[in-house]
């Protein structure tokens, strides 16, 4: 995973609350056991007609003016529903790199960090700031997020966002999660241990362990 | 947000999430984050097979092969006779990549013709997979469905399920916990899913924002445990990490015996362990909601968020007094999906659609009072009316009393289980512009077939719509009788 400092990019508006993942990524779309090809099937129910692949120019991401965006900012509840990661492997391989909304699907949030792909928490009335001044000229006012500062800075206004800190560290260093854990093995090991005596009932299925209803 | 170290409350008391995570804690860091031991994975075949590549392709290897088990749902088809071939697109590379990563991986798998297939979330307490005082995870959104026994279970990603393969634990931030105290008894026909549609509807599908929720009072005492998943099941809809009811007697009856759970020479010490588990008088949670058993109606979605809901005699709301304008242009948006106007008495509603299925509400007890319902009635004309059982286990219980044939007397298809039409994936759906009541869990855009309109209801409220070919007020059968109640 790329380490993740600052980004700097043209923001793609979808002011509504509960952005599902069904939305993101319909599952349709996924028709290979792959983390790759899902840039296509982004948004498709919103950005093709029904049925085709002829792109509804009255979509956000169909219009001109955002051709080039790379950050997405919502409302509340962005990314509800599915646990399907594949929307966070859509959204990336379409060039998003943040997301910014007031809350987050509690799933989807985990896999955005897990991929590299940026969640800032911000308040419902600094993303209205932020959209305000960016709707002046969205094809060219370019908002940054700058992950060390932990801002949100668009012309005059910024902010400053939540993120878990540990999540951060992972993210501006580009550390895989496996490999952080692993390097508390023996931690873990020791729980283990300790466990299949306190709790046996979980580490074994004695005679029934062939399940047979 | 709190902290889940321990003595939050008074005198060291704890909620049962608390308890349940301190006994799972490997290590925790400064900020009350820990490292949450797993005790129990689960995967089928749409989200599992890219969690076992990940493995395979880094050389890692499972920490505890022994605690994972698989399931094909997702994909598979449901008609009678089904094999490996599907109508969802390619869906044959997602069920052969699941089997060659059981196969090298050595797992544990309950393949399309075993008989404890079925829907992950269903069969995991059906086979005492999923007990009372554990950590679950599954990569799937509906794991915390499994609260309902009691487990602290939830839906991860695709890298968070290898994460926890190859590890043996993942990481836990502090969660908001909130309680949802129920009081009084829920009235007759009024169910777990019509009791969950009416907390989201009043409290939003962000109310339980990344919290635990966990569900007490009368109400929920008086639930039976198959009816308390249902009710766990929905909130993810809720916005939530998870929900719990912790485990008490009826757990305790409903886990005893089956296949996976404690043998008989330790069921004594294991039960009397989770006896301790339930929350301590004092302990503290962050918010508490109050709900009336007596105010939930049987409830009915209109549109496509589970929020939009009212009980079912009233009329769909009019988005002039949504509140705020962004609110109001969801709710007009909805209502053009769903080709509806302000002011329609739901039971006006005419309907093309009835499906009976999914991990939310396909379980015996589901299937029984729906054909209580059906019992001497039929589907009203151009209605396709489906019932699909939770699992094989589902399936064959309900074919030993006969419920099957009520389903198809009364005009229900009668399937073999798994997902099926709960979520399209490019394969069966209803057809464009189809208005379906449904005992699932999503009435997102598209979710049950591209332009698919759903509601959701509770079995028993789409079994009488199905007879009268509109939306219904089961109330209107008169009361219940008490034989079915459960």
């Amino acid at each position: 995973m790329e380490a993740f400092s600052s980004h700097k990019g043209v923001v793609l508006p979808m002011m509504s609350d509960n952005v599902n993942t069904d939305v993101i990524i319909p599952s349709r779309e996924i028709k290979k056991v792959s983390k790759k090809g899902l840039g296509e099937g982004l948004f498709a129910n919103l950005r093709y007609f029904p049925g085709s692949r002829n792109p509804d120019p009255d979509f956000v991401l169909n219009r001109p003016a955002y051709a080039r965006s790379s950050i997405l900012v919502a409302r509340q509840n962005f990314g509800c529903g599915s646990s399907r990661e594949h929307a966070v492997w859509a959204l990336f391989e379409y060039g998003i790199r943040v997301i910014i909304a007031e809350s987050f699907g509690a799933i989807f949030h985990d896999n955005c960090v897990a991929n590299g792909l940026l969640p800032c928490v911000v308040s419902g009335e600094a993303i209205a700031r932020i959209v305000e001044w960016v709707d002046e000229d969205a094809q060219s006012r370019e908002i940054t997020v700058d992950l060390e500062r932990r801002t949100v800075t668009a012309g005059p206004v910024e902010v400053s966002f939540n993120l878990d800190e540990e999540m951060r560290q992972r993210l501006l260093r580009g550390l895989s999660p496996i490999d952080v854990t692993l390097k508390r093995r023996a931690d873990i090991e020791k729980f283990f241990a300790a466990d299949r005596t306190a709790r046996p009932w979980i580490h074994s299925f004695g005679d029934q362990g062939t399940g047979e209803p | 947000m709190s902290s889940t170290q321990e003595a939050r409350g008074r005198n060291g008391s704890r909620t049962a999430y608390e308890k349940i995570l301190d006994l799972h804690t490997v290590a925790k860091d400064a900020d009350g984050s820990a490292l949450v031991f797993i005790d129990r994975i689960m995967l089928h075949e749409r989200m599992g097979p890219l969690a076992l590549i990940g493995i395979i392709e880094s050389g890692r290897e499972i920490l505890a092969p022994d605690r994972v088990f698989c399931t094909y749902d997702h994909i598979i088809d449901t008609y009678p006779g089904r094999g490996d071939k599907t109508t969802a697109p390619n869906g044959e590379e997602f069920i052969e990549s699941l089997r060659a990563g059981v196969r090298t991986l050595g797992l544990r798998s309950f393949d399309i013709d075993d008989p404890r297939q079925g829907i992950v979330h269903v069969i995991a307490p059906e086979h005492g997979i999923a007990l009372p005082g554990i950590t679950m995870i599954c990569p799937d959104s509906h794991t915390c469905t499994l609260g309902g026994i009691g487990a602290v279970a939830w839906g991860v990603g695709s890298t968070d399920c290898e994460h926890a393969l190859a590890t043996g634990v993942l990481r836990v931030t502090p969660k908001r916990i909130m309680r949802v105290t129920v009081g009084g008894r829920l009235s007759s026909w009024v169910t777990a899913k019509d009791l969950a549609i009416h907390l989201i509807s009043k409290h939003s599908a962000s109310g339980g924002h990344g919290a635990v929720v966990e569900f007490g009072g009368e109400a929920i005492d008086a639930l039976e445990v198959e009816a308390r998943m249902t009710l766990c099941n929905m909130v993810v809809e809720f916005g939530a990490f998870t929900g719990l009811v912790p485990s008490d007697g009826k757990t305790l009856d409903y886990v005893r015996g089956r296949p996976f759970a404690p043998q008989a020479d330790m069921v004594k010490t294991v039960e009397a362990h989770w006896r301790s588990l339930a929350s301590d008088p004092g302990a503290k949670f962050d918010q508490e909601i109050e709900l009336n058993a007596a105010d939930v109606a049987p409830t009915v979605t209109w549109g496509t968020s589970p929020e939009y809901a009212v009980p079912v005699d009233q009329a769909t709301p009019d988005p002039a007094d949504a509140g705020d304008e962004a609110t109001a242009a969801g709710w007009a948006r909805s209502m053009e999906y769903m080709g509806l106007t302000p002011g329609i008495p739901l039971t006006s509603i005419p309907i093309d659609g009835a499906f009976i299925g999914s991990c939310t509400n396909a379980r015996i007890s589901d299937l029984r009072r729906a054909a209580a319902v059906l019992k001497n009635r039929t589907v009203a004309d151009g209605v396709l009316a489906i019932c699909v059982p939770g699992s094989t286990q589902v399936r064959l219980a309900a074919e030993r009393e006969g419920l099957d044939k009520i389903f198809t007397a009364a005009g229900f298809q009668w399937r073999e289980s798994g997902c099926s039409l709960c979520v399209f994936a490019g394969g069966e759906s209803f057809a464009h512009g189809d208005r379906v009541v449904s005992s699932t869990n999503r009435s997102f855009e598209g979710r049950q077939g591209p332009g698919t309109r759903t509601h959701l209801a509770s079995p028993e409220t789409v079994a009488l719509s199905a007879v009268n070919g509109r939306i219904s007020d089961v109330r209107a059968l008169g009361p219940m009788k008490p034989e079915i109640a459960t």
